[in-house]
């Protein structure tokens, strides 16, 4: 809260707070602060993209000329892989880097690596970094390219609440007003549940979380999302559940005492499920331990969407790598 | 003949009352009741004139580390920012821990000439709270208090013998309050920004558990502890405990934490990046009722100079530390005394005699007898803050572009001007003409 003294200074770092965000059609740097025509706006170019790709239309031309770099600085496979399966399709030169084959062992900095690329003519930069905050950062630092945030640190993972947005849209036949979703596992460092919350709140639908104390961030509720205390509570009447992957590192750190014990209070299983609507759906942003957070009969019941989010995530990535594309050069 | 410089049509910082001052080998001497014409007069045009003031918590980075900081820049800043005494903390390369690197820093100080820099040494060697430092060899050479800032002291038992070891000298130790294990990774105010920007957290308790323990030491060991650099409601309350136990505690808050919140961090400025971080609004609230109460003994700046390479870094990479020497005398002005929390004598006072009684400084008063040392400032004047025109060699402020009021016209440092705003005018009278100081 500012001062009332305070208000007089509007402080340039509150500028900031616009700036890095998605004012910049060049970038997608994170949901929140997305608004509602926008993210609609988004989804149904998505939906059309996956009418194409459904068909099995031939490849397109849409971004001829577009270089696109994929700078995985985290280890990833899929979400790599569909960016790059899309940006080919649409015709753009997309190019892999490997963080651990390039000059940043040699202690060059993320922002000096980027500008190099920036000056060999990359045109839209893919970023995935262990660090909350590199996309924004990019942005802010680099003149031209356009920032597409794959996932940084516990931050978003914007282009995955897309395509989870998306395979919600399609389960709730269209309409998130009234809907509830679920979200049960590790929250605090989770950017698929922050980019999940922004979305499902700013579309009108309501999010519950429930994990592990030392799981859940502090002031959590102030994201826009109710905290349950069990995930009976969580999942009863939910239109939808999403299970977060629960990482091995969490119980090396001694946030949590076994794998066995989380799957028994906090695992999604059958009998949780069946607390839910008839039908609400379960998510999994993958990839998935089985037994542990997702019981294996669920993860392959007919009420797992966990393939629909993938193929849709290909869809997303599409509309996502036009929009920031037409953007670029429309700025230029 | 030495020769005589006079303030006049000057205001008296505690009393309000319009004065003339004479100064005279360094020393304030009775106003003269005509002039020669070896006199200097300068009209202070109702500007507040009042003691230097003094920082207890300053970073100057040598040795080791001067693309950040040096003696001569940063005791530059703290004489433009009307500082005429800092002290500087231990944690450089290497460490000040031997009584041959205090000499060295206050020898240094004395080549630059810009104000008193007193150094403060490490508790322990290397600050790395496994062997206590030569203590007392150092506070003869010339240290003013103990600390392994920047590094707390983790292990209870250490922290209890460098109490009891430093007790002899009469010397502080100030405490960096913060439990290493609750920190963790932490790079910034555990509390909603945190979890929205997906960045680990520093909660309170990191450093009310310390003040804590560290209070509770200086019970069993009946040495002094000075607690730096306070952020938290839990660690004010600690220090008011403290103080009603009547434990030889004393403790400072510096002014980010009573003007900003960590809200500031806005989308990853590493600007709004300190340790201490940035807290909540009902923490910078708790920070203010402890100046307003007389929980906080001193305020003091920490100066923490970085490159903009480092704080261009992505945040949770950057270092933590803000400058603070150049804006300190403002933001204390216009987010204290002018909201009226505080008055204005009452803020120059923690700044003055307050840090000089914390560190057990020599008095300076404006009476004849006193070192002349002082600072001239007029409590309306507005600008802008820009950190290019800024003597320290950071530009790692949050405060960039801020409008403030209280701008330090003139610092004299033993009867010898190290600062002089040449934007505000501060006129030298005709000294032949008038000849006249009253």
């Amino acid at each position: 809260m500012p001062t009332a003294s305070a208000v007089q200074n509007p402080t340039p770092l509150g500028a900031g707070i616009f700036s890095t965000r998605n004012t910049d059609d060049r970038h997608l740097l994170a949901i929140e602060g997305m608004s509602r025509d926008h993210l609609l706006e988004l989804l149904e170019s998505a939906a059309r993209e996956r009418e194409w790709l459904r068909a099995g239309g031939p490849d397109r031309t849409d971004l001829a000329g577009c270089t696109v770099l994929l700078a995985f600085i985290e280890d990833s496979t899929r979400t790599r892989v569909s960016f790059e399966i899309a940006a080919r399709r649409l015709g753009a030169n997309a190019v892999a880097f490997s963080a651990s084959a390039s000059s940043l062992s040699k202690g060059e900095t993320l922002l000096d690596t980027m500008r190099l690329f920036e000056a060999m003519g990359a045109h839209l930069l893919v970023v995935r970094h262990a660090v909350s905050g590199t996309a924004a950062h990019l942005a802010r630092h680099l003149a031209r390219p356009g920032v597409i945030n794959a996932g940084d640190g516990m931050h978003e993972h914007p282009t995955q609440g897309l395509l989870d947005l998306l395979t919600l849209q399609d389960a709730w036949g269209g309409r998130f007003e009234g809907r509830r979703l679920a979200i049960i596992g590790d929250i605090a460092h989770s950017r698929v549940a922050r980019s999940a919350i922004a979305g499902l709140t700013t579309l009108g639908a309501e999010v519950t979380v429930c994990g592990p104390g030392t799981l859940m961030p502090l002031d959590v509720e102030s994201l826009g999302c109710s905290v349950a205390d069990s995930v009976e509570d969580a999942m009863s009447g939910a239109d939808a559940v999403m299970a977060l992957r629960l990482q091995r590192e969490r119980m090396e750190k001694g946030l949590l005492p076994s794998g066995a014990e989380y799957a028994r209070v906090w695992g999604v299983n059958r009998k949780r499920v069946a607390l839910m609507k008839p039908e609400a759906p379960v998510l999994h942003p993958g990839p998935v331990n089985r037994g542990t957070e997702l019981e294996p009969e669920v993860a392959d019941s007919a009420r797992s969407l966990i393939l629909a989010q993938v193929a849709n995530g290909v869809a997303v990535r599409c509309a996502v790598l036009k929009r920031c594309w037409h953007a670029l050069q429309a700025a230029s | 003949m030495s020769s005589l410089i006079v303030f006049k049509n000057a205001r008296h910082w505690r009393t309000g009352e319009v004065i003339s001052l004479a100064i005279e080998d360094g020393v304030i001497v009775p106003a003269p009741k005509h002039a020669g014409e070896f006199v200097r007069v300068f009209d202070c045009k109702a500007a507040v004139l009042a003691p230097g003031l003094v920082d207890l918590h300053v970073h100057l980075r040598e040795p080791g580390q001067t693309n950040k900081e040096s003696i001569e820049t940063g005791s530059m800043a703290a004489a433009a920012g009307g500082f005429t005494d800092i002290a500087c903390m231990p944690n450089t390369e290497p460490v000040i821990d031997t009584p041959a690197w205090v000499e060295w820093v206050l020898r240094r100080a004395e080549g630059a000439g810009h104000c008193r820099v007193h150094p403060i040494a490490a508790v322990t060697m290397g600050q790395k709270g496994e062997q206590l430092a030569p203590l007392q060899a150092m506070a003869q050479a010339g240290a003013v208090a103990f600390s392994d800032d920047g590094h707390p002291v983790r292990s209870a038992a250490m922290m209890r013998h460098g109490l009891e070891y430093a007790r002899r000298t009469g010397l502080p130790i100030v405490c960096h309050e913060e439990d290493p294990d609750l920190k963790g990774d932490g790079v910034m105010n555990e509390g909603f920004t945190a979890t929205r920007l997906g960045l680990r957290g520093i909660p309170n308790a990191a450093e009310s558990v310390m003040c804590r323990r560290d209070a509770d030491l200086a019970e069993l060991t009946g040495a002094r502890v000075h607690l730096a650099h306070l952020s938290t409601a839990q660690a004010f309350d600690a220090l008011r405990d403290a103080k009603r136990r009547g434990l030889p505690v004393t403790g400072e808050t510096c002014p980010h934490y009573w003007v900003l919140t960590d809200e500031a961090v806005g989308d990853y400025d590493t600007h709004a990046k300190m340790n201490p971080p940035l807290r909540s609004e009902e923490d910078r609230a708790a920070c203010i009722a402890a100046i307003q109460d007389g929980t906080i003994d001193s305020f003091a700046t920490d100066h923490a100079p970085h490159t903009s390479e480092e704080k261009k870094r992505p945040f949770a990479e950057a270092p933590f530390g803000i400058v603070g020497l150049e804006t300190a005398l403002a933001l204390t002005i216009t987010f204290l005394v002018k909201p009226g929390h505080i008055t204005l004598a009452r803020a120059i006072e923690l700044w003055t005699d307050a840090p000089r009684r914390v560190f057990q400084f020599p008095e300076v008063d404006l009476e004849p007898g006193s070192s002349a040392d002082l600072v001239l400032f007029d409590p309306d004047a507005e600008w802008t803050v820009d950190p290019s025109t800024f003597h320290t060699k950071g530009r790692n402020t949050p405060f960039a572009g801020w409008t403030l009021n209280g701008r330090v016209l003139a610092t004299m440092l033993a009867g010898r001007f190290t600062h002089l705003d040449d934007g505000f005018g501060l006129q030298r009278a005709d000294a032949s003409s008038t000849g006249a100081a009253q």
